[in-house]
């Protein structure tokens, strides 16, 4: 990162010199063969699902493979007639993605705050607590949150979802090493002005640390749009799915009409992607930090 | 009362500060799992509750003998997939960090960026898009092989490969993160140790091999943990290309936990078996510390 802010000269020279070092054999033909053919790797399923969504296809789709889609919007429009709930999967997923992001924005930068810059007695041991869980497979908590949210009736409701959400303390953790390397001078300053606690986290800290807040919003959004497990076993009705659990019932549902099956699929992919798209740079800040699996 | 006084007033915020987060964590993992643990001894119904069983292991011995054994096919099930992926996601991306390095910045994040991509969609649509892939009538694998005359492969319903084909779905799915972290890391190897190399005559593979690479060991480590981790806890991907699983022969880990405890509701043993995973994934992150310890002394 630290070449970034040095100057333009030093840069290329870096640059330059790590030409040289990395370069395998002197043509770089077999450097640009392997980049173009595994970016076609990563990036064909994808491809070929939105070609097949975007192509018409009644029953099975044909036994060439549709490799330039028609651009046509047939199978959407049957997807969304015949199919009542997608709209509100869609929002469902939306409810629970955005309420979990905005608590874990606020409150793991406050705690964050308080385990990066305050001293506290107990600090080190629930920070400790804290990153000694984050090996835990989800998966042990499932039974007895299954219990719990049966006992208060709120399985097949977004409760179910949205409260085991708000626990993820990874988002603790980014936020306290973001924090961290802030200046604390500026908050000694609001304080000799007279700011509250409250005061210096709301004007100085949660202003200073936002691109570490989008970094983190934004992988929290993503984590929960694409959440599957947990919502499969608590959600029962149909529609009171979230995406991810619609879509896939689809198949089930529709048998062969798979011209419905791909729309479906392509269409839970879409906000995603373009999400991606415009926020490139913070989803691989985020990945650095150590947030995203993939 | 004074000193009570004192000390809220020096660290009542920042108790207040912590106090929600620590309050769902508290709540929504930390609760389950010591619950979880405690089930993993009884036989436990939703109408009444937990009771004891005798000897107190008898959940454990069960999770390992129900249907003959199911649970270790699934654990060797899950080694496999582990073994080739984690293998694969690390020698792929490091290859391909090492690919873009020399690349100037746009062309490097754009290649990250293509790279990227299909990470952001969930892992359920990424398997769906493979089960049609594999589709046996119809599925784009199956075309090159029709063309050359070959019969088609039943990809995912021949219990003989459809883990070869599941774990195949999961090679070729570029590692993004592995090539971020790699360049990342490469990016902060001093220019220096390059060029004292080159003044001895090395020539670009051997710098890569000697420098670059052992440079990299404590960012592989924290890879092979990451992977094999999320390898363990493989389960959208099965659920979603064999549905109904193909025989014993793509049963995993998960998808026995989800099993036991979501189908047959017999909460006793799947978590036994959930517990059986977090050791396995202890033994793993215990590996590494210990590995990364090592790595201080020089």
């Amino acid at each position: 990162m630290a070449t970034e802010t040095t100057k333009t000269a030093i840069f290329t020279q870096e640059q330059e010199s790590s030409k040289r070092q990395f370069r395998f054999n002197g043509q770089g033909i077999l450097r640009w063969v392997v980049l173009i053919v595994t970016t076609v790797v990563a990036l064909f399923p994808m491809y070929w699902l939105f070609a097949n969504a975007f192509t018409p296809i009644l029953a099975t789709p044909p036994l060439t493979p549709i490799l330039v889609p028609a651009f046509k919007l047939d199978n959407f429009e049957r997807l969304l007639v015949n199919n009542k709930f997608y709209l509100n999967w869609m929002l469902n997923s939306f409810i629970v993605a955005f309420v979990v992001t905005t608590f874990h924005a606020f409150f793991d930068t406050l705690a964050g705050y308080a385990f990066a810059k305050k001293r506290f007695p107990g600090r080190n041991l629930f920070f400790v607590l804290i990153l000694s869980t984050l090996m835990i497979p989800i998966h042990v908590t499932f039974i007895p949150l299954y219990i719990i949210n049966r006992q208060f009736g709120l399985i097949d409701s977004l409760w179910a979802l949205i409260l085991p959400g708000t626990a993820w303390v990874f988002g603790i953790f980014l936020m306290r090493q973001y924090i961290q390397t802030l200046p604390s001078e500026l908050e000694d300053a609001a304080r000799i002005d007279g700011c509250s606690e409250w005061g210096v986290f709301r004007h100085v800290i949660f202003p200073l640390a936002r691109p570490g807040i989008a970094a983190l919003a934004i992988f929290t959004f993503v984590r929960s749009w694409n959440d599957f497990l947990w919502p499969v076993i608590a959600l029962n009705k149909a529609q009171n799915y979230t995406l991810t659990v619609g879509v896939a019932n689809l198949q089930g549902e529709f048998m062969t009409d798979w011209g419905i099956i791909f729309s479906g699929a392509a269409l839970a992919a879409i906000p995603m992607v373009v999400f991606f798209l415009f926020f490139q740079k913070y989803f691989l800040e985020g990945v650095r930090m150590g947030a995203l699996k993939g | 009362m004074t000193g009570v006084r004192k000390f809220f007033k020096q660290h009542g915020w920042s108790y207040l500060f912590i106090l929600p987060s620590l309050a769902t964590f508290a709540l929504f993992t930390l609760f389950p799992v010591v619950w979880s643990f405690i089930i993993s001894f009884q036989d436990y119904s939703l109408a009444r509750g937990g009771k004891w069983v005798t000897p107190f292991y008898a959940n454990y011995v069960e999770a390992f003998t129900i249907l003959n054994g199911i649970f270790a096919v699934s654990i060797r099930n899950t080694l496999v997939y582990t073994l080739f992926t984690v293998t694969a996601n690390i020698f792929i991306g490091l290859i391909l960090a090492s690919l873009i390095q020399p690349l100037s910045n746009h062309l490097r994040t754009f290649f990250r960026a293509a790279y990227y991509l299909p990470a952001v969609t969930s892992a359920l649509i990424i398997g769906l898009t493979w089960a049609y892939i594999f589709n046996a009538s119809w599925g784009f694998a199956n075309w090159p092989l029709r063309a050359v005359g070959i019969p088609p492969v039943r990809w995912l319903s021949d219990p003989d490969i459809a883990l070869a084909s599941i774990t195949l779905s999961a090679v070729l799915t570029i590692p993004a993160t592995a090539i971020v972290l790699f360049s990342a890391a490469m990016g902060a190897i001093p220019q220096e140790y390059y060029e004292a190399a080159e003044l001895d005559g090395a020539g670009p593979i051997q710098r890569w091999w000697n420098i670059t690479v052992p440079l990299l060991k404590s960012t592989t480590l924290y890879l092979v943990v990451l992977y094999t981790i999320a390898s363990f806890e493989v389960f959208e991907r099965i659920y979603v290309m064999v549905p109904s699983g193909v025989g014993n022969s793509t049963q995993t880990i998960v998808t026995q936990i989800y099993n036991n405890g979501f189908k047959e509701f017999d909460f006793g043993i799947a978590s036994a078996q959930a517990f059986v995973l977090f050791a396995m994934i202890a033994a793993i992150a215990v590996a590494q510390f210990r590995a990364l310890r090592s790595d201080v002394e020089y």
